[in-house]
């Protein structure tokens, strides 16, 4: 009996540790790593971090060096998220190093990095990592004398401001962003090999990256719109990593300065900043634009079972119930460009899902006049979703023998053909043998 | 007392059973010994095929045993209807393969019954058992077809000696041991039995057993593809015939009975189906059959009018009527699509360099290979020289039944020469013609022997025949020497018979009892080292991989991985899709990032290649390596020969060209192998199935990676890995 009751409370103790952990069932993380270089970034950053305590995230924020650091713990990860608040550390404590991040990235768990001019090459190589390429030279910050930030001391044009956004509410809410965002630190590029990357914030076209305090001899490597501020990469896995090379755009002090760009009559009393990077936040943490896809079924039209293989044209159906993550609550998705693919090799058939706007999509069609093992496949890849690719292998066997028409109607001349010689045959024989 | 009355009764019966023995009469002593040689022969052509049951153990052996294995397996599991319309998900993924539709069922359908009278018999016996010795219990009773088939064309002393020499003969041994479950096996049979049927239905004019002859041609068509050597074997031999004047209603009924019957049968076989009246191949029967028509109108038109004149020019016109009609026929039915062409393996028979140019597929087999003189030998031994006397003798007293096993013979011998397989078909005419010649020869000598005895003896015996004239002739010029060297020919003989048989066993035994799946080595200090990776391999896949998991291989272990692994394959041995095939060559002769999507395109898991750099075993892939370069550049040109080798030589070592040090397949059978000390005395990574030091050994795999090597290094099994999370 103790050891059962012991059992039951060890059960109950952890089992809230169990559930506040990322699932699939509820994909919001909730357990959040922060490194910082040092604890002032602490009260320096209060407003970001209390948002995402106020959205209920259990933020556990460590120093970068700290020996004790570790993102797993028995082969189970101990945080859903992390985020590099640490620019200049050149070499975390405990178990933790590149590898470990990027273990940590593809076993579906999020990142969030933010650098500053400091940056050092282990943060810098994550990012490399990641698709993102930070400007080698370390002494360059990102300037740019068309769309700075209209202040008292009119300093080097380093204080930038963007409003150059990704069209997507799912990453940026559905509220669109009127302020334009500061923006101060490091310029970083993308890679062009990596296909998953995206821009989410761009610097104007008069932008480049060049050290401030010095004379351009010449001409630097990074200018214009090819300048990424904000960039996220969705991964395979649908792990959300986002990179940034401004530390100081998540700062209170941006969040809550005024805002006018240089050259525009429009005054903002608050940057855009706070709502750029409270809902971007949102999409990396997954409280948004995540699907699933779940109930894949397929049988003959008139049946209900799911049947181990379809005879080449057959007529089915195909359903499958896809739903978004409200933050809270599995709701449906509601979209008209899901697809389905028969497919082998290529696709044969390629229809439109329609939807019952309850979540359920569906399709029938029929099966090509041709045999092999095929594969149901739905892949959808939407900006901003996680990406749905589903694929449930059917073999198309050919008829059986019993399975053809048993008479033809234009074979009927040979029908008669057969059975008159036949006939023919008998009587030829009985009159050949018994004439007289 | 019980004692001596047992005696007692034991002599009685041994007395009276001398008694009878001495009461038989000659005739039915010779039928005794007859029988009892046949049984002998037939025991002994079944005991000599079981070497590899006893070295190994009871196993099917090979490749394409596998399949028939894996079928008959799934016949007496699921029943014929379900065999019949098999649709095999499991290979040639994604597109499948019809396996009732494309395969002969004769061979599964025979195991399968034979499976079920023992089962119905109470015999408990597992498929497995059954399959293993379908082959020499066929064998066995080969040689009785060969008995009577013997008999049919020369005595039946020809027919014991064809019986015997076919039991043993190498050639036929070599696809016919236990465990070698595969068509050739009941075919073989199936060929004899049809041939020896139809020269029996020639010989009497019977429609009863060219009703047999077209069932037993039913029989060799549901069980292996050398049908078609039938097809166009009789046609020829009937059109020979005519042409001779040899023409009779005996032979009339008995081709036309055979031809339009068994074409009927043949039609119910799926694979074959509408190809007797629609393919070119046997497009040669149909016109020997209209033929036969032309002349039996010929014959009785001749036989109505008196006028030998108006016959000629009746003749002229309706020869050149029919031959014109056959001509635009075949031309129309050619240029309709009607009538397909000849097939490539068609071709590669009568060419035997078309299939080096042209379908680089079925030169790439090894039994499809060119036969050395050193083949024929090591089959035949003996019977090579014999063939020749039998011919000489088959002349010298031509009949019907002769001029069929001549011309068996020299067709049979031409395709032997050309593929290596087709030597299989040339032995059971080179048995009964070698057999016709020993025993006319022993038979002339022993008369000889005889004759002069009883001519010393009793004087004069009576004649039965004419040869027994002609030898009195022979005698009447006789020598003094003469009877000394028949009796040293006679010795000759028996020593060369029995050199033969030496030779039969020791090449069994040797040579062609390896299940080829087990491999066997002496190791240093003369023992035998086994080297079972091969099931090692296969038995890791069915355990360790997912149930729907797909594996790449070069063409050669398909059949292997899907009956013993129990795994999807991409391309097996039943090669009928060239582009398929031709893909996964690309892939292994291409480098990883390319190999890479086109596996990713074929929703490959695991890659399997075969590698003896470690074992010395050389039919490894890097060695077949060539032939899937060159198979995949026959469909896709960005492969190019040329780019893996180095002045027009391949290797593999620090020579080879870059290409090829940094391939798909080189690097799957090299990786670590730098690391590995393979022989005393030699670097690591010294190749010894090549014999060189390899020329990367720092092989670095980016999208697979090693899942499974054998203990021998053998078989080495690779996990494809899925995309990169971030890029």
């Amino acid at each position: 009996m103790a050891k059962v009751s012991i059992f039951k409370a060890v059960i109950t103790l952890l089992l809230p540790l169990v559930c506040l952990s990322f699932s699939p069932e509820e994909p919001t993380d909730r357990r959040i790593l922060v490194l910082v270089d040092d604890f002032s970034l602490k009260s320096s950053h209060s407003i970001f971090f209390n948002s995402l305590r106020s959205r209920g995230f259990l933020l556990d924020i460590k120093l970068a060096e700290d020996p004790a650091l570790s993102l797993q713990r028995y082969g189970q990860y101990l945080y859903d998220a992390l985020v590099l608040f640490s620019p200049s550390t050149d070499r975390f404590g405990g178990s933790l190093d590149l590898a470990a991040v990027l273990d940590f990235v593809d076993s579906g768990h999020d990142l969030i990095i933010a650098v500053d001019a400091s940056a050092s090459d282990l943060i810098k190589n994550i990012a490399t990592e990641c698709g993102v390429d930070f400007d080698e030279d370390p002494s360059t910050v990102v300037v740019d004398h068309g769309s700075y930030a209209v202040s008292e001391s009119d300093g080097d044009h380093t204080l930038i401001v963007s409003n150059d956004f990704i069209r997507s509410d799912v990453m940026l809410g559905e509220t669109e962003i009127q302020a334009p965002v500061l923006f101060e630190g490091i310029a970083h590029s993308l890679n062009a090999e990596n296909s998953l990357v995206l821009k989410v914030l761009s610097a104007s076209p008069s932008a480049y990256s060049a050290d401030p305090s010095s004379k351009l001899s010449s001409p630097p490597t990074l200018i214009g719109s090819a300048i990424s501020l904000v960039s996220v990469v969705q991964a395979r896995n649908n792990a959300r990593i986002m990179v940034t090379g401004s530390l100081a755009m998540f700062s209170n002090r941006l969040f809550r300065s005024g805002v006018q760009k240089a050259g525009s009559p429009n005054k903002y009393p608050k940057s855009g900043n706070e709502q750029f990077v409270t809902e971007l936040s949102k999409w990396v943490f997954h409280e948004r634009g995540h699907l699933k896809a779940v109930n894949v079924t397929h049988h003959k039209v008139g049946e209900t079972d799911e049947p181990l293989s379809y005879r080449i044209n057959d007529d089915l159906d195909f359903s499958v119930e896809i739903y978004e993550w409200s933050g809270k609550s599995w709701e449906p998705y509601v979209a008209n460009d899901v697809q389905v693919q028969f497919y082998m090799m290529s696709p044969y058939v390629l229809k439109s899902l329609s939807t019952d706007q309850k979540g359920l999509y569906h399709a029938s069609f029929k099966v090509p006049d041709v045999y092999g093992v095929f594969q149901f496949k739905v892949e959808y890849h939407k900006l901003g979703y996680t990406s749905i690719s589903l694929s449930k292998q059917i073999p198309v066997r050919p008829f059986r023998h019993n399975e053809y028409e048993r008479f033809i109607t234009t074979a009927f001349p040979y029908y008669g053909a057969s059975f008159t010689t036949m006939a023919g045959f008998f009587i030829f024989s009985f009159v050949y043998l018994y004439q007289k | 007392m019980v004692v001596g009355n047992a005696e007692s009764m034991k002599s009685d019966l041994l007395s009276s059973l001398s008694i009878r023995w001495i009461k038989l009469k000659t005739k039915q002593q010779e039928v005794l010994i007859r029988v009892s040689i046949l049984c002998l022969v037939y025991i002994l052509a079944f005991i000599s095929r079981l070497f590899s049951v006893l070295r190994y153990e009871s196993m099917i052996h090979e490749f394409d045993p596998y399949f028939n294995y894996r079928t008959t397996l799934f016949l007496t599991q699921k029943g014929f209807y379900e065999f019949w319309n098999w649709f095999d998900s499991e290979s040639w993924y994604p597109l499948g393969r019809i396996i009732g539709g494309t395969l002969y069922p004769g061979l599964m359908v025979t195991a399968a019954l034979l499976y079920w009278s023992l089962r119905f018999l109470r015999f408990a016996v597992h498929i497995r058992e059954v399959c293993v010795l379908t082959a020499p219990f066929f064998a066995s009773n080969t040689t009785l077809v060969a008995y009577f088939f013997g008999k049919e064309i020369w005595d039946s002393g020809a027919g014991l000696v064809a019986a015997a020499l076919i039991a043993i003969c190498p050639g036929y041994i070599s696809r016919s041991v236990a465990g070698s479950y595969d068509n050739e096996g009941v075919a073989i049979f199936a060929l004899l039995l049809t041939f020896y049927l139809f020269v029996r239905a020639v010989n009497t004019g019977s429609l009863a057993w060219a009703l047999a002859s077209a069932f037993g041609y039913f029989y060799m068509v549901s069980a292996w593809g050398g049908y078609v050597f039938i097809i166009n074997l009789i046609p020829l031999y009937v059109l020979v015939l005519l042409l001779t004047g040899r023409y009779s209603m005996r032979l009339y009924v008995a081709y036309n009975s055979m031809y339009v019957l068994g074409m009927l049968l043949a039609m119910q076989i799926r694979f074959v189906g509408f190809q007797h009246v629609q393919s070119g191949e046997h497009m040669a029967a149909m016109g020997v059959f209209f033929l036969m028509q032309v002349f039996y109108l010929l014959d009785w038109v001749k036989h109505l009018l008196s006028d030998t004149k108006l016959f000629q020019a009746f003749l002229r016109v309706t020869v050149t009527c029919a031959v014109g009609v056959g001509v635009i026929a075949l031309g129309v039915g050619t240029a309709s699509g009607y009538i397909s062409p000849w097939t490539g393996r068609f071709y590669s028979l009568l060419d035997p360099t078309y299939a080096k140019d042209h379908i680089p597929i079925i030169a790439s087999v090894s039994e499809h290979q060119p036969t050395a003189w050193s083949s024929f030998m090591f089959d035949f031994h003996i019977l090579l020289f014999l063939f020749p006397a039998g011919l000489y003798f088959c002349f010298k007293r031509l009949s019907d039944a002769t001029i069929f096993i001549v011309m068996y013979g020299l067709t049979s011998m031409y395709f032997a020469g050309v593929m290596v397989r087709l030597i299989l078909v040339a032995t059971p005419a080179v048995c009964l013609i070698s057999a016709i010649a020993v025993s006319a020869t022993i038979k002339n000598l022993t008369y000889l022997l005889r004759t002069k005895r009883k001519v010393s003896q009793t004087g004069s015996t009576e004649g039965i025949n004419g040869a027994k004239a002609s030898s009195k002739a022979l005698l009447d010029r006789s020598q003094p020497f003469q009877k000394n060297s028949a009796i040293a020919l006679l010795f000759g003989a028996f020593y060369l018979l029995s050199k033969y048989a030496t030779h039969c066993n020791w090449v069994t035994s040797e040579a062609y009892s390896s299940p080829s799946i087990v491999l066997a080595a002496r190791g240093a200090h003369g023992d035998r080292v086994i080297f079972d990776d091969y099931r090692e391999a296969y038995f890791w896949l069915r355990q360790n991989t997912p149930q729907d998991a797909k594996v790449m291989s070069w063409w050669d272990y398909g059949y292997q991985i899907t009956a013993m692994g129990n795994r999807t394959v991409i391309v097996d041995n039943n090669t009928w899709n060239n582009t398929h095939i031709a893909t996964v060559g690309r892939a292994m002769s291409s480098y990883e990032d390319e190999a890479y999507e086109i596996m990713r395109s074929l929703d490959v898991d695991y890659v399997l290649v075969v590698f003896g750099g470690v074992t010395g075993y050389s039919s490894d892939d890097i060695n077949k390596f060539l032939w899937m370069v060159r198979i995949g550049g026959g469909v896709f040109p960005v492969i190019k020969e040329p780019h893996y080798l180095v002045n027009g030589e391949y290797r593999v070592d620090k020579g080879a060209s870059p290409k090829m040090l940094n391939c798909l397949m080189y690097k799957l059978s090299y990786y670590r192998f730098g690391e590995l000390m393979t022989e005393y005395g030699k670097p690591p990574g010294y190749d010894r199935a090549r014999g060189v030091e390899i020329g990367n050994k720092d092989v670095k795999l980016e999208y697979l990676e090693e899942a499974f090597t054998t203990s021998n290094w053998i078989v080495r099994i690779y996990k494809v890995k899925p995309p990169n999370n971030r890029w």
